[in-house]
């Protein structure tokens, strides 16, 4: 047993550090340090960066232009990004669909749209949820009826993050009322400039737009846009969700976000002292530290023996539900940490150009906090996947 | 043992509630509490017509409440509503005017509305003790310094400010147009205010203000007891309503017993946290309120958070949103853990008393 990374490894994260510390955009880092929002263009030109580099697509074989990159250095790359502040890259093309057209697409597909995916001709985003189709997700009813060369799309898609910057979406739709409900979703490719398409912004909880909801009416889409058989959209929807879930632990994230809270502790003073040694809050954090870093080593190990045995087994859910616990916990003792001082709208006092009573880089505790509830719910929420694991352990 | 409210009480809160809920219903909520000046000043009329700032204090002050079991009637009928009006400062802010002999004419009349600017920026719990200095000049007092999160600041009439001076540390009356107020809402809506005085022209009215101060806390605390639990009740409906109506599998939620019993676990958690805190009511003005109240913010802020993440996770994405009224209450429900101490800070002062004499 040997619990260290091979030498190579070790050359594969230097290479990172090395490119990262070269390339990656001060102002960026600093806003992501910060909690704050990046914009379209921001992020636009982080992917550019990578694209360049080559290293957009970590995860894509490198006949389609991605890295070719095993788990392990997926992970290390995730982990030099995130200790030095990079933008998270936008997963809708890169982590989802494109690992789908590579499985399912046929070719001219994969030819036009894989290129689009890498230069940022395309953002994806992602038509699954409906409002009566959420952990049930089998249970959707956006129908898509042939009409000739096209499919026709009614229904309604909801919950679709960051859908106002995005030129396409891919949904499950239903093709067909037959049989088992898994058995009549079909997996289709949208232009959101088609028209009958009309996307409207959900506010979230701590005030922000990142998510939409898209209705269709009577939508014409070309019958080429369907990805793999009619009917065959479950397989392709689960196959997707397993990608979604690798890196699902968010080790970096919440290394970056325990690093910063530990930052917060030894500022600011609690009665005097550093907070970091005011011991009711110190041991709080001993024990997410503790937490931490077994599911560095457990997410490790998990990805590992997927490797080794080809499939992800167990290992998705067991990582969601720690992993989320875990930076859930971390961003509450970062918003306690602060006191009173986490009240204020950081927003509100940027408008009125008045100084925020927090430490720099610290104002936005109490809305990262509140906006990462959606940690443990979105992507199969916690309980969903604890029956995951139940069934696989004890059937029914 | 009784534990049913008097009549007067039980009078007091029907009227509050049936207030709130022709003049603070949800939508209404959502639009005051968030622009300025993050409250309804005609809501706050009708409240102070009902007699919810007279019954801050008691007979002897001019009022006809002021006793633990007001302060909890009061707060508790607000937060069911989450009612944004700055009922805390008025409550501080009363205390320490009676405690001063001062004029509580205006202000239990809810004609003059006040502040307790006693936190400072730097990211403390926000009771330290204060860096602002006060000093004598041309027989009156001067302050200068910065107070931080006023909660209702920005629409307060009068501040009462904590301030060092040469000999300790005084409680004093600022005229709100006298020092510079930046206001801004919460993220839990409601206001509160960045105050810098410069220079400002005070009114001393404690000079030895610690016991004052003290007293004022307590009751702020206790009230935020009481807000929680009201906030809690109302998520307890919401939550079994949204339970039982919201399907999935073809079923609704509330068949899947995972979810049943996280419900009930909560449920027990505010049978707890209102208990705290009528023991906490009882005891305020007694030796042991101190530590009683500490006990109560401890447990109700633990309480709290776990009934805002369970209510926000049994919605689903429906509890991340701004629309749905579930999320204003949760919030409300974390931040009020920031208010006057934290669960952490109560429970360190709750042990305290484990110390070998
Ligand atoms: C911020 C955010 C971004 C999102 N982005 C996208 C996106 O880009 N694209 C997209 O398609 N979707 C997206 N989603 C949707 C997300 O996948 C759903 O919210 C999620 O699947 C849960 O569905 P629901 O909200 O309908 O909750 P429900 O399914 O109604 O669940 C409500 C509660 O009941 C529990 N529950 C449900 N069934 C069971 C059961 N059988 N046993 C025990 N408990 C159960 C759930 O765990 C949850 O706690 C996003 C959601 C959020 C909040």
């Amino acid at each position: 047993m040997d619990l260290s990374f091979s030498e190579a490894d070790q050359r594969f994260r230097d290479e990172i550090r090395t490119w990262l510390a070269e390339n990656l955009p001060a102002e960026m880092a600093k806003k992501v340090a910060a909690g704050d929002e990046l914009g379209k263009a921001d992020l636009e030109h982080w992917h550019a960066l990578l694209n360049e580099k080559g290293w957009l697509a970590g995860g894509w074989p490198t006949e389609f232009g991605g890295a070719g990159w095993n788990p392990v250095q997926r992970y290390i790359f995730e982990e030099e990004c995130c200790r030095v502040h990079a933008p998270r890259i936008v997963p809708f093309g890169i982590n989802m669909l494109g690992p789908v057209l590579i499985a399912f697409g046929n070719q001219q597909q994969k030819d036009y749209y894989l290129p689009r995916i890498l230069n940022g001709d395309d953002w994806w985003c992602q038509g699954y949820s409906e409002p009566g189709a959420g952990s049930d997700l089998a249970s959707l009813r956006t129908k898509a009826e042939r009409d000739g060369d096209h499919y026709v799309i009614n229904g309604q898609k909801t919950w679709t993050t960051l859908g106002q910057h995005a030129n396409r979406i891919f949904c499950l739709v239903r093709t067909s009322a037959e049989g088992k409900r898994q058995e009549g979703i079909s997996f289709i490719l949208v232009d959101l400039d088609t028209p009958g398409i009309e996307m409207r912004p959900i506010r979230l909880i701590e005030g922000g737009h990142e998510v939409n909801e898209v209705f269709f009416s009577d939508v014409r889409v070309p019958a080429e846009n369907l990805v793999g058989e009619e009917n065959q959209g479950w397989t392709i929807a689960k196959y997707l969700l397993e990608h979604e879930r690798t890196n699902i632990a968010g080790v970096g994230y919440s290394q970056e976000a325990f690093g910063k809270l530990r930052g917060l502790a030894q500022k600011l003073k609690r009665d005097g002292k550093p907070l970091a040694e005011n011991a009711m809050f110190a041991t709080r954090m001993a024990n997410v530290e503790c937490a931490l870093e077994a599911m560095r080593l457990t997410n490790l190990r998990m990805l590992m023996e997927a490797q080794a045995r080809g499939d992800a087994g167990s290992a998705p859910s067991m990582l969601k539900i720690k992993g989320t616990q875990i930076r859930q916990e971390i961003n509450d003792l970062a918003r306690r940490a602060m006191g009173p001082a986490a009240a204020p709208f950081p927003s509100e006092l940027v408008a009125a150009n008045i100084p925020h009573p927090a430490p720099a880089d610290h104002s936005r505790s109490a809305h990262s906090y509140f906006n990462n509830r959606k940690l443990s719910i979105f992507g199969g929420s916690n309980e969903i996947q604890r029956e995951i694991l139940a069934k696989q352990m004890l059937g029914g | 043992m009784d534990f049913q409210p008097s009549e007067t009480r039980r009078m007091l809160a029907d009227s509050i509630t049936r207030t709130l809920a022709k003049q603070c219903d949800y939508e209404r909520r959502r639009a005051v509490a968030y622009e300025e000046p993050f409250h309804d000043p005609a809501l706050w009329d009708a409240l102070a017509e009902l007699g919810v700032t007279g019954a801050l204090l008691g007979e002897d002050k001019g009022g006809f409440g002021g006793e633990g079991f007001d302060i909890a009637t009061v707060f508790e009928a607000m937060g069911g509503a989450l009612c944004p009006e700055p009922m805390l400062g008025q409550l501080m802010g009363l205390s320490v005017l009676a405690d001063a002999g001062a004029d509580c004419e205006a202000a239990l009349a809810g004609e003059e509305r006040l502040a307790l600017a006693m936190g400072e920026p730097g990211g403390g719990s926000g009771l330290e003790p204060p860096e602002t200095r006060a000093r004598q000049a041309d027989g009156g007092w001067r302050l200068d310094g910065r107070k931080s999160v006023v909660w209702g600041g920005g629409s307060a009439h009068r501040l009462i400010v904590s301030a060092a001076h040469e000999s300790g540390m005084g409680l004093f009356s600022v005229r709100a147009e006298d020092a510079a107020v930046a206001p801004y809402a919460m993220i839990d809506g409601g206001g509160a205010a960045e105050v810098s005085l410069d220079d400002c022209p005070a009114e001393c009215l404690i000079a030895d203000g610690q016991a004052a101060l003290d007293r004022a806390v307590a009751r702020g605390q206790l009230a935020l007891c009481a807000e929680a639990v009201g906030v809690m009740d109302h998520v307890q409906g919401l939550l079994a309503e949204y339970l039982r109506t919201r399907k999935q599998f073809g079923v609704p939620l509330s068949k899947f017993q995972v979810l049943r019993h996280r419900l009930i676990d909560l449920c027990v958690e505010l049978e707890q946290a209102r208990s705290i805190t009528l023991k906490a009511a009882d005891a305020l003005d007694r030796a042991e309120g101190t530590r009683a109240v500490s006990m109560a913010k401890a447990l109700v802020g633990q309480a709290a958070r776990q009934w805002s993440e369970e209510a926000i996770q049994l919605h689903g994405g429906i509890g991340m949103t701004w629309e749905a009224p579930v999320s204003h209450y949760a919030k409300r429900l974390v931040m009020i853990d920031h208010q006057l101490g934290d669960s952490l800070w109560h429970l360190e002062r709750v042990a305290e008393a484990y110390k070998a004499a």
